[in-house]
């Protein structure tokens, strides 16, 4: 495979990523102001997406879910009010080159494993979008699990360039159930 | 028990060696990046979303940016338009006449009207290529090395593609890469050597 990078970048990034992955500690732990929800034993925390660049007809769902329960489960489709159809992703850069992939039989949550779903990583797929996001704004939709079921969930428009969900919450207070 | 202490030393010290190999690659002096590269980039004549076609020719003279993409792709291409956005702005006149040509791997689905539509949405000087057919394409990703490829998806398909912001330079040679690991400050002071140098 032809890549840009040279060989000692690319040893460069896997050492980093190395590195990065002995001193992080596996999970942690979720930050107390997100807004959630909860299907059973899965706790879903602040699902949020990006507003769209002009003519965009995809977009990427984020959030972190957590089994608190004792069975594994799986997040395998979900529905985005401005979008025709939600696939499960994964996205990842292997030398240089942006990957990305349905994941046929889903996105597997762990007893005790906290998941994350964010840029450049794991996604939900909003494609076919029906209009544009705009930052700010609000926008309903379902999350589907194999065990847990169907559970509706409001995604949280950032700006363009967001790598996380804000902190700010002060514009969706009310829904999911409070944190213990 | 000797055994035991043996073991958790050879462990230890494995680990030692390890983290200062790593420690070594990380900070050890990169090689620079903005010294030409033969056999990247290459002469093109293409239709741009505007309508107009951009030929490579009448861009020697002045350096300009590449990049491969397509607007279904829900996070590297936004965050690279946005970020490259950012460093043309933050250096002010001096990218005035610089411009960042979006090549799309998916000429299927991004026509000219909606590849201006996106480009339009982060900055003028950001400038849609659209190949007419898939041999102008391929010919195009091989002089720059890139790749793509076409990937099913249970509703229609997606592209793998080459991410790299390719930095050319007057005479239409490689002179670099930027890359969305950087910060703001390494990109920018790329592009203002880049322009620099002419
Ligand atoms: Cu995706």
């Amino acid at each position: 495979m032809t890549t840009l990078l040279p060989g000692r970048a690319r040893l460069r990034a896997s050492a980093f990523a190395l590195l990065f992955s002995l001193a992080v500690p596996a999970s942690l732990p979720a930050p107390a102001f997100a807004h959630d929800y909860k299907a059973g034993d899965l706790q879903i925390d602040h699902p949020w997406s990006r507003a769209t660049p002009g003519g965009a007809k995809v977009a990427g769902g984020f959030m972190t879910i957590r089994n608190n329960g004792r069975d594994s489960d799986r997040l395998v489709g979900g529905t985005f009010d401005a979008s025709g159809i939600v696939e499960i992703h994964e996205m990842k850069m292997d030398g240089g080159v942006m990957k990305m992939r349905a994941l046929e039989i889903g996105l597997e949550i762990k007893p005790g494993q906290s998941v994350e779903l964010k840029p450049g990583g794991y996604h939900v797929m909003f494609i076919d979008l029906k209009r544009s996001l705009k930052e700010g704004e609000s926008v309903k939709g379902e999350l589907v699990f194999e065990k847990a079921g169907r559970i509706a969930v409001e995604y949280k428009i950032e700006n363009r360039g967001a790598k996380s969900g804000s902190d700010d919450h002060g514009a969706h207070k009310g829904h999911g159930a409070p944190k213990s | 028990m000797n055994t035991l202490k043996l073991v958790r030393l050879v462990a230890w010290s494995s680990i030692a060696i390890l983290t200062a190999a790593m420690l070594y690659l990380l900070l050890a002096p990169k090689p620079d990046s903005g010294s030409g590269v033969a056999g990247i980039g290459g002469p093109f004549r293409l239709a741009a979303a505007d309508g107009s076609t951009v030929d490579s020719e009448q861009l020697k003279g002045r350096p300009f940016a590449l990049f491969f993409g397509f607007t279904h792709c829900p996070d590297v291409c936004p965050t690279s338009m946005l970020e490259i956005t950012n460093d043309l702005n933050a250096l002010g006149d001096l990218t005035k006449a610089f411009r960042v040509y979006f090549v799309t791997v998916d000429p299927a689905r991004d026509t000219a009207a909606l590849l201006k539509e996106y480009t339009g949405s982060f900055d003028p000087r950001i400038v849609g290529l659209v190949p007419k057919d898939e041999q102008e394409l391929a010919a195009m990703a091989r002089s720059y090395r890139a790749i793509y490829r076409k990937v099913e998806t249970p509703s229609g398909y997606t592209m793998d593609h080459t991410a790299t912001i390719y930095l050319m330079d007057a005479k239409g040679e490689f002179f670099g890469s930027l890359d969305s690991k950087e910060t703001p400050e390494v990109r920018q002071s790329k592009l203002k050597r880049l322009i620099a140098k002419g």
